[in-house]
């Protein structure tokens, strides 16, 4: 068996370690470690994280494969750190089956570069009438546990009500998109100053807001836990807090997006801003940073979302909604998080690896870095600064909001079960 | 001025008082036997018109005529557009064919921007409506319409519209022609007020340069000029407002009102009116209602935008009396 030796490594962001992988394990962590015959590699103070776990990505395969496919999105992945992603069922066909889950995971396990669990639509077809057969994409073997429609609402009560109930029977969970629809018929862009000016169809707080508070009150009543998606506003952020101090068992996610960008953006009407849920205002992004950080919100999920160039390259209306940020995910958090003295790296590893897959029953990721783990690990150069370059980009697609910005940091090597997926920043 | 009209507010106060100015010359043309400056004679103007607006798009065509520009119409409908083409490929297709500048109406909100900000094309753009952003041509047209009224043809040269009261009433939330005022009238020192129900006043207006209003009759007093703007019948399926009579009753202007408004007060609508509406055909019809002058207006309005943006440095009040000369 071949050993890795990762000499002087800050394991978490503390003091400089040694890590010895032998095989897909993490044989020993501490300092002075020798191995002979071991690749080594000088981490010379890189942080060393688990391996990233992402709940909330779009490979678009099968159906929109001129966007991404399972292997293009878990190279990107796994360029961004990641060792696991669970793919959202929004293809064509969506995800609503065991053959269509089966066949996502399939290409998961062919690709190597990141471990591919899939998600299974809640509704047949998205379109939030008829349960999808939840029990057999759980039962088949890419052993479903994670259930969304996510890209719409399940916004029929009684729908919502009975799939939080049904998935109870082996441990599943509904991850809610909050999207009144009604609400949001024709919208753009978060309603607001901005919106008032651009004459763009406004998108209000209230539309996410109300179907949160919804759904945590449906999850206290029939004992259910909730995921909710993408949270994007501050009014969000105090339903969570409220629910989860009444011990109701929901949790949530924020994307590297929302803790960054804000709809002043929209102003260059450049639909590279545009995506569901909207960029909201500063004092949002402020809400969802405190929030991340006190453990209000769990976790950051990409939602990456990829599209080609043309329904980008038009005017705003006409554009798809979703940013790519699988490859850029790591660095927002450092910057928004890290560097404004929010979380430290072992937080991060809590918020971007652990809890992650909690959520999603994942075993064998977001484990902790220490002997007998499963060798799933992301080294991180947080020295690092550099202007985002989409053509340097894994991801088929290049609709990053970042281009052309500076970010900290950067991944130089990817581990997945002892195997670099990743090396010196480039795909092994 | 900057190269493209995209906005109100692209236009510091000297820009817009230099556009009313040049369009009182311009207008001076329209009074003439033959109503042709030279200009423009050589450039080429298209008018891509993505929306159906005969108004509009004839009254553009006019002032690009009368400056002896080539106009080229490109209509959406029954073009490739209507097969799929993109905004990008159709901009590609008519610089390609030499277009100096590109009129856009569109009806998406901030298309003009894109087209102008892109990279796609360099021509020069000019906004002739986009979804429910703005109308900067209809403002500015508005604008020269209020200072011949209220200050005066020849005194209002050089001026603005200062401490001037106006009143914008309707659907100010799809209204790009409520916006493109606000802005507009603000930058020339009027005072605006909106009145609306408030299902139709936008969330965020608090951030615009003017008063807002649910009480149309108490402001009409403190009025010198009431634009009134259409209301879509379809409005109240959507719940905008209960019927299209009680629309009317709190919100229409008829004689009755119009009568609680100062004597030398004048009743604007940007057309089409919907009579029997916002406005009863009395008050169309009495000459206190400018409609039928603003769309005279807009074409000398117009005339001084696409001469300014596209005329060079040559003052077009120099040019115009050199035609005289001749």
């Amino acid at each position: 068996m071949s050993k890795i030796l990762i000499r002087g490594a800050k394991v978490l962001g503390g003091e400089p370690q040694d890590v010895l992988i032998d095989g897909e394990t993490i044989e020993a962590v501490g300092t002075g470690l020798i191995a002979e015959g071991a690749q080594v590699i000088e981490a010379d103070g890189k942080v060393l994280l688990p391996g990233l776990v992402d709940l909330h990505t779009h490979l678009r395969e099968p159906g929109r494969e001129d966007s991404e496919t399972v292997l293009t999105g878990t190279q990107a992945a796994a360029s961004g750190g990641y060792t696991a992603v669970f793919a959202m069922a929004n293809t064509f066909p969506v995800a609503d089956t065991a053959g269509v889950v089966e066949q996502v995971w399939r290409l998961g396990k062919e690709s190597g570069y990141c471990d591919v669990q899939p998600i299974g639509a809640v509704t047949v077809g998205l379109e939030g009438k008829q349960l999808a057969e939840l029990g057999a994409m759980h039962d088949s073997a890419a052993q479903v546990t994670v259930f969304s429609d996510d890209g719409k609402c399940v916004d029929d009560a009684v729908i919502m009500r009975r799939a939080l109930e049904y998935v109870k029977a082996f441990g599943g969970v509904v991850a809610q998109h909050a999207q009144e629809p009604r609400l949001t018929e024709g919208a753009q862009m978060n309603e607001g100053i901005v919106s008032a000016e651009l004459g763009l169809g406004g998108w209000p707080a209230v539309a996410e807001e109300s179907v949160i508070a919804r759904d945590v009150l449906l999850a206290e009543h029939v004992g259910s836990r909730v995921h909710i998606c993408h949270l994007s506003t501050a009014g969000s952020v105090e339903i969570i807090r409220w629910a989860k101090s009444r011990g109701i068992d929901v949790t949530a996610e924020v994307t590297p997006h929302h803790l960054l960008l804000t709809d002043e953006l929209v102003r260059s009407y450049n639909p590279v801003y545009k995506v569901n849920p909207p960029l909201r205002t500063e004092a949002d992004v402020l809400a969802l940073r405190e929030a991340l950080a006190d453990g209000t919100i769990d976790i950051v999920a990409t939602d990456h979302a990829p599209h080609p160039h043309e329904d980008k390259d038009c005017e705003w209306a006409a554009a798809a909604m979703g940013m790519v940020g699988l490859e850029t995910a790591l660095s927002v958090v450092q910057q928004t998080m890290v560097e404004t003295g929010l979380l430290d790296w072992s937080g991060v590893a809590e918020r971007m690896s652990y809890k992650p897959a909690r959520i999603g029953s994942l075993t064998g990721h977001g484990r902790p870095v220490s002997a007998g783990e499963p060798a799933n690990l992301t080294l991180v150069d947080t020295a690092y600064r550099g202007e985002v370059d989409p053509a340097g980009f894994a991801s088929r697609s290049r609709n990053t909001p970042y281009e052309g910005r500076e970010l900290p940091g950067r991944v130089t090597h990817t581990w997945l079960r002892g195997r670099a997926t990743v090396v010196d920043g480039k795909l092994a | 001025m900057k190269r493209h009209l995209i906005s109100a507010a692209d236009l510091t106060r000297d820009d817009a008082v230099l556009v009313l100015d040049t369009a009182e010359e311009m207008a001076r043309v329209a009074d003439r036997p033959i109503k042709k400056l030279p200009t423009l004679r050589g450039r080429t103007i298209v008018n891509l018109f993505f929306e159906d607006s005969t108004r509009t798009r004839i009254s553009f065509e006019a002032a690009a005529k009368r400056l002896s520009a080539d106009v080229i119409n490109f209509s959406a409908k029954g073009s490739s557009v209507s097969k799929g083409e993109s905004l990008k490929d159709t901009a590609l297709t008519l610089e390609a064919m030499g277009a100096d500048a590109v009129v856009i109406r569109h009806p998406a909100s901030g298309a003009p921007y894109r087209l102008a900000n892109s990279g796609w094309i360099d021509s020069t753009v000019v906004n002739a409506g986009d979804g429910t952003h703005e109308h900067p041509t209809q403002a500015l047209l508005d604008a020269f319409t209020l200072r011949r009224r209220l200050v005066g043809r020849d005194a209002g040269m050089g001026k603005g519209l200062d401490g001037r009261r106006v009143t914008i009433v309707g659907d100010v939330l799809h209204s790009r022609v409520a916006r493109s005022n606000v802005l507009l009238l603000h930058t020339l020192g009027a005072e605006v007020t909106l009145v609306a129900p408030p299902t139709l006043v936008p969330v965020g207006v608090e951030s615009w340069p003017c008063e807002v209003s649910y009480d149309l009759d108490a402001v009409l007093p403190k009025s010198d000029a009431v634009m009134m703007l259409r209301v879509q019948r379809e409005r109240m399926n959507a719940a905008f407002f209960p019927t299209e009579r009680e629309y009317s009753r709190r919100y229409g202007l008829n004689g009755h009102r119009m009568a609680k408004m100062p004597g030398e007060a004048i009743v604007m609508h940007p057309g089409p009116m919907v009579r029997g509406m916002e406005i009863t055909a009395e008050v169309a019809d009495s000459d206190r209602c400018t409609a039928v002058e603003q769309v005279a207006n807009g074409v000398s309005a117009r005339m001084a935008v696409l001469y300014l943006l596209l005329g060079g440095s040559e003052p077009a009040i120099s040019t115009t009396r050199t035609e005289e000369n001749n």
